[in-house]
C-alpha cells in the first residue's frame, strides 16, 4: 500500500483569496469609490473609519456565455409525479422557464437584478478615501497605523499564563481556603481531643478508643485537604491601553452663507475629516466645535452644521470672535491642544476682511497649534488676499484652494511633515 | 486490476467500537481511515494515494472560489466567487461542503476542521475512497484528465498569469482572460484525446509553440503576390476551415491573426483547465451516486464488523439522508433532480437487479439480473458518463420510485404536455428524456467556427445549430463582443433551426 498521510493545513496560508479579492475591487473601483462617497457624506467626523456595505447592480458582474434561451421544443424530466396522466396539459408557468426549467441547477449567479452586496473592511473603505484625496503613501501609512498600545496592570485574574502568576497573592488565597475549609473539623477535633484528655484522666479506655479512632479519621481529612488547589492561583492581570497623549480640542469653521452649495460643503466636510483623522493619531481625546457662520455665528452640533443651510451675507469675523470666546471659556490653551479649521468660498463683506486677519494674528494664531484654511471656490477675494499676509509671519498657519477632494492634502502638508518626524 | 467478483472476508473483527467523540484527533482519524481503508480493499476500490488534509473553514471558502483547486492564476472572478461564499456562510445562509476533493495524484482530499468525528469519517469514506475510485476508474477521466500533472500544470498556469500581468499590465490581462473565460465551454475537444505531458515538457513547449505559431498564423494572412505561374484554385470556393470548428478557443488560439504570443499561450490556459473539468461536467450523477454509495456501503460494513458505535452511525445517516433527499416537483426547495440522490439510488438499484432481480428486471436487464453485483457495478462506474448511465441503467421500478414523468414544452403549443409518466408504456420514453436531459449537447447551445473571410474583411462567422429549435438567450450579443475582442476583426453568428436556414443573425464590428 503506498503511503498514506494526514497534513494539516490549518496554519498554511488562510487569505489565499486575498488576491482575487483585490482584483475583483480594482474591477469596480467606480461603483465603490462613488459608495464611499456617499458613506463619507452620510457619515459623522467621528464615523469614518469603519467599514462599509457596497451594492453592485448584479449585471455588471455578470459573465456571459452562451446559452439556451426559452423557446424551441424541451423535454424534461420531473420526479414526484402527484395524478399527472399521459397527455394531460398543464398550463404553462408564468414567467418563461418557471417549473419546467429542470436543467438541474438553480444558479445563484443568475440574471436576477438583485444587487450584489458586500462589506468592504475599514481597511479598504480608508484606502478609496485616502485615495481620493491623494495622500502621499507615507501619510497614507501614518494614519493608517494603529495607535500605540500600552500594557498596563489591571488587578489579578484567576487565569492566566505561568509567567503572570503572582506568588504571594496565590498563597494567601490558599492559606484562607485552607483555614476556610479546615474550620468545622478542626473544632470538632478539639472538642474531641479534649474529651479524650478526659477520659484519659479518668482511665475509661472503652470510650477512648472509639475516639481516638474518630480522631484519627479527623486528622486525615485535615490532612487530605490540598495545600495548593488550581483555585488559589493567581494571576496578574495586564490590559492595553492606547498610548495616552494629551487633550486636543478641533473647531471647525464653516460659512453656511447662500452661496455655498451642498458640493462645496461636501468639499469642506472632507477638509474636517482629514484634519480629525490626523489629530486621532496624536491625542486620546479629541473634542469638536462646530461653528457656522452666515453674518454671525453660532456653534452648533455636527448634524446641523452640515446640513443646515442659512442665507445673507457673510461676515467671517463673527466666527473667529465666537472660536476666540469658547476657546477662553472652555479650553484653556494651557491644557488643550488647539487646532482650527476653516472653510469657506472666499466671499466676505469686504470690510471685514482686514479685520479677519488682524483677529486671527493678534488673538487666535498664539492660541493655536495650527490653523489651517481652506477655499473651496476657484476666485480669490479679499479674504485670500489678507489670509495671504499671515502665512509669511505665522509658521503654522496654511492656506490652500481646494476645488477637488485631491487638493486638500496639500494644506496639511506641513502639519504632517512636521508631526509625523515627531511622531517617527 | 482484476476485479473482485465478490467482497473479500474480514479480516479482523473489532474487539470493541472506535471512539465516536464529537472532537476528531489526528490519531483517532488515523485510526478510522485504516479501518476505512482495510474495508476499502475487501471491496476492491482501486484508488489514487490518498492524502487527506484538515483545513479550516476559510481555507475551505479559498477553495471554493477557485474552483476547488488548491492553487489558481488569479482573476476577478474568483474574488466574486470568495466574497458572495464569505457573505452567505458568515450570515448562517448556508453551511460550507463537508469536503472537496481533487482529481489529482496522490488524490487530495480536504476535511473541514468543523466536522466531527463521524462526519470525518464519512468525508474520508466519500471523497477518499468514492471520489477517488471514480477518478481513477472511470473512462471519461482517465482519457481527459491527467491526474499526476494537473496542480503543477495550475502553479505553472498561476505563474504565467502572474508575469503576465506583470509585463502588460492587470487590466490587459484581466479583460483579454474575461473574454476567454466567456468561450471555456467551448474550448473542449468533445472527441479527440490530449496528450500526456509532464511540466518540463510543456514549459519547453510554450516557448517553441509561441514562436512557430506566429509564423503559422502569418501564413493565413500572407499578402504577397502570388507567382504568375501558379495555378489559381478558386479562392471563392474555398472555405476557412475547411470543415466546422467546435473548439472556439482552439481555433482562436491557432489562428486568430493579431494576438501576441503571451495572449495565445492565455488562451491555451483556460482552455487547459475547461478541459480539465470537461469529465466531472459529465457525470455529476456517476460521480456523486459512486461516492454516496460508497460511504453508505463501507461506514455500514464497518458496523456489521463492530468497528462503529451507534452514535456516530446516527450522525452520519442524518447527514447522509439530508444529502439524498429528492423534493418533488412544485416543492420550494425543487430545483430539478438531486444527482446525489439520482445516483446513489440507481447503483443501490444496480446491486439489487443483481441480488435479487425480479421478473421486470430480468427482461430490462438480462445481463445484469443474477450476475456478481461488485464487477457489474464496477462496469458501470468505469465504462458509461451521466447519459450514457440513465440510458442504460435506469430501472422501471426506480422510475416508479421517483415517480418520474415527462413533459414537453413546446413554444407553438399554448399548454404544457406531460408526454410519459412512470407507466407500462411510459419507461422508454421518460427514460429517454432523462438521458438527453444530461447530454451535454442538450445543455450547452451548439457553436461551431463556420467561416472566416479570408478575403475580405477577415470577419469570423459562429453558428450556432439549435437544438430542437431552441434560441440562443440574450447574453449571446454580450459573449460575441468578447470573441471580436479575441479575434481583432469582426465577428458574426447565425442561428440556423433543424433545415438548415438562418433564423437569427448577431453582429460585432472589430475592436
Amino acid at each position: 500500500m503506498s503511503l498514506q498521510s494526514i497534513i494539516d493545513r490549518r496554519l498554511a496560508g488562510k487569505n489565499k483569496s486575498i488576491g482575487n479579492r483585490e482584483r475583483f475591487l480594482r474591477r469596480h473601483k467606480a461603483q465603490i469609490r462613488e459608495a464611499v462617497k456617499r458613506a463619507i457624506d452620510g457619515r459623522g467626523i467621528r464615523d469614518i473609519e469603519r467599514g462599509e456595505e457596497i451594492h453592485i447592480p448584479k449585471r455588471d458582474l455578470s459573465e456571459p456565455v452562451f446559452g439556451h434561451g426559452s423557446g424551441g421544443v424541451r423535454d424534461v424530466v420531473h420526479p414526484g409525479n402527484k395524478d399527472f396522466i399521459r397527455g394531460d396539459r398543464i398550463e404553462r408557468p408564468k414567467g418563461g422557464g418557471g417549473g419546467g426549467s429542470g436543467k438541474g441547477q438553480a444558479s445563484d449567479s443568475g440574471e436576477g437584478e438583485d444587487d450584489f452586496v458586500f462589506a468592504l473592511s475599514k481597511e479598504e473603505f480608508m484606502e478609496v478615501f485616502f485615495e481620493d484625496l491623494a495622500l502621499p503613501n507615507l501619510v497614507r501609512t501614518q494614519l493608517a497605523e494603529v495607535p500605540e498600545w500600552k500594557s498596563q496592570r489591571a488587578g489579578f485574574t484567576s487565569d492566566g499564563t505561568p509567567n503572570n502568576l503572582h506568588v504571594v497573592r496565590s498563597m494567601r488565597g490558599a492559606i484562607g481556603r485552607r483555614i476556610a475549609i479546615g474550620a468545622g473539623t478542626r473544632r470538632a477535633l478539639r472538642d474531641m481531643q479534649e474529651r479524650l484528655a478526659e477520659l484519659e484522666r479518668d482511665g475509661d479506655e472503652v470510650q477512648a478508643r472509639p475516639l481516638r479512632l474518630e480522631i484519627a479519621a479527623l486528622r486525615a481529612r485535615l490532612a487530605r485537604i490540598p495545600y495548593l488547589d488550581p483555585i488559589d492561583l493567581r494571576f496578574r492581570n495586564r490590559v492595553k491601553v492606547p498610548v495616552p497623549t494629551s487633550k486636543a480640542v478641533m473647531f471647525c469653521l464653516m460659512d453656511v452663507s447662500g452661496s455655498m452649495d451642498e458640493a462645496r460643503k461636501e468639499l469642506s466636510k472632507r477638509f474636517f475629516i482629514l484634519l480629525y483623522l490626523f489629530l486621532t493619531r496624536h491625542y486620546d481625546k479629541i473634542e469638536l466645535v462646530f461653528i457656522r457662520h452666515h453674518t454671525q455665528a453660532a456653534e452648533v452640533d455636527e448634524e446641523n452644521f452640515f446640513h443646515a443651510r442659512e442665507t445673507g451675507g457673510t461676515v467671517v469675523s463673527s466666527a473667529l470672535v465666537l472660536m476666540e470666546e469658547v476657546i477662553r471659556a472652555r479650553y484653556n490653551p494651557s491644557e488643550w491642544n488647539i487646532y482650527g479649521a476653516q472653510a469657506s468660498d472666499g466671499d466676505n463683506w469686504h470690510h471685514d476682511s482686514g479685520r479677519c486677519r488682524e483677529l486671527l494674528n493678534d488673538r487666535l494664531l498664539p492660541l493655536v497649534r495650527y490653523f489651517a484654511y481652506v477655499q473651496v471656490a476657484e476666485e480669490e477675494q479679499n479674504l485670500w488676499e489678507e489670509y495671504t499676509q499671515l502665512t509669511e509671519s505665522n509658521r503654522h498657519f496654511a492656506m490652500r484652494k481646494a476645488v477637488e477632494a485631491s487638493e486638500i492634502y496639500p494644506v496639511f502638508r506641513d502639519l504632517f511633515k512636521k508631526e509625523g518626524a515627531q511622531a517617527a | 486490476m482484476t476485479d473482485l467478483l465478490a467482497p473479500l472476508p474480514p479480516t479482523t473483527h473489532a474487539t470493541e467500537p472506535l471512539p465516536g467523540p464529537s472532537d476528531w484527533s489526528f490519531e483517532l482519524v488515523e485510526r478510522y481511515h485504516q479501518v476505512i481503508r482495510a474495508t476499502a480493499e475487501r471491496f476492491g476500490l482501486d484508488t489514487y494515494p490518498n492524502q487527506l488534509e484538515v483545513i479550516t473553514a476559510e481555507q475551505m471558502m479559498d477553495a471554493y472560489a477557485s474552483v476547488g483547486m488548491p492553487v489558481n492564476y488569479r482573476h476577478w472572478s474568483y474574488g466574486k466567487e470568495f466574497i458572495a461564499t464569505e457573505k452567505n456562510y458568515k450570515r448562517g445562509h448556508m453551511g460550507l461542503a463537508y469536503e472537496i476533493v481533487i482529481n489529482s495524484n496522490p488524490c487530495i482530499s480536504y476535511l473541514m476542521e468543523e466536522n466531527t468525528m463521524a462526519m470525518q469519517a464519512l468525508v474520508i469514506a466519500h471523497a477518499a475512497y468514492g471520489h477517488n475510485s471514480f477518478f481513477k476508474g472511470n473512462y471519461l477521466f482517465r482519457m481527459w484528465t491527467d491526474a499526476a500533472s494537473i496542480i503543477d500544470y495550475l502553479v505553472y498556469a498561476k505563474n504565467y498569469v502572474a508575469a503576465c500581468e506583470e509585463k502588460h499590465g492587470l487590466d490587459a490581462v484581466e479583460l483579454f482572460l474575461d473574454s476567454c473565460h466567456a468561450l471555456s465551454n467551448h474550448g473542449v475537444d468533445r472527441y479527440r484525446r490530449p496528450t500526456r505531458k509532464s511540466l518540463a515538457q510543456e514549459l519547453a513547449e510554450q516557448r517553441d509553440r509561441e514562436a512557430y505559431a506566429q509564423t503559422q498564423v502569418n501564413d493565413l494572412w500572407r499578402t504577397l503576390p502570388r507567382r504568375a505561374d501558379a495555378p489559381d484554385e478558386a479562392p471563392e470556393n474555398k472555405r476557412f476551415p475547411e470543415e466546422p470548428q467546435e473548439n472556439l478557443l482552439y481555433f482562436i488560439e491557432k489562428n486568430a491573426p493579431l494576438l501576441e504570443p503571451w495572449q495565445r499561450e492565455l488562451v491555451r490556459i483556460v482552455r487547459k483547465v475547461a478541459q480539465y473539468f470537461y469529465p466531472q461536467r459529465q457525470t455529476q450523477v456517476m460521480n456523486e451516486g459512486w461516492a454516496t454509495f460508497w460511504h453508505h456501503k463501507l461506514l455500514n460494513t464497518m458496523y456489521d464488523d463492530g468497528y462503529l458505535t451507534d452514535g456516530v452511525m446516527i450522525e452520519w445517516l442524518k447527514s447522509h439522508t439530508n444529502v439524498i433527499y429528492q423534493p418533488p416537483v412544485g416543492h420550494k426547495a425543487y430545483s430539478g433532480i438531486n444527482p446525489y440522490a439520482l445516483g446513489f439510488a440507481m447503483y443501490t438499484d444496480i446491486k439489487r437487479i443483481c441480488e435479487q432481480p425480479t421478473d421486470e428486471d430480468r427482461a430490462w436487464f438480462p445481463e445484469v439480473a443474477g450476475a456478481p453485483w461488485l464487477p457489474t457495478l464496477h462496469h458501470a462506474m468505469r465504462n458509461f458518463k451521466d447519459e450514457s448511465f440513465v440510458g442504460q441503467y435506469l430501472s422501471p421500478k426506480l422510475m416508479r420510485e421517483f415517480r418520474l414523468f415527462a413533459i414537453t414544452d413546446d413554444e407553438r403549443q399554448t399548454e404544457l404536455e406531460v408526454s410519459a409518466i412512470h407507466d407500462e408504456s411510459g419507461y422508454r420514453q421518460v427514460r429517454e428524456t432523462l438521458s438527453h436531459q444530461y447530454d451535454l449537447g442538450s445543455r450547452e447551445p451548439n457553436i461551431q467556427v463556420w467561416n472566416v473571410n479570408l478575403r475580405g474583411d477577415r470577419s469570423l462567422t459562429l453558428r450556432h445549430f439549435q437544438h430542437k429549435d431552441r434560441p440562443l438567450h440574450e447574453g449571446a450579443q454580450e459573449v460575441l463582443k468578447h470573441v471580436a475582442r479575441l479575434w481583432g476583426f469582426g465577428v458574426h453568428l447565425e442561428s440556423t433551426n433543424a433545415a438548415g436556414d438562418v433564423t437569427k443573425r448577431w453582429t460585432v464590428a472589430g475592436p
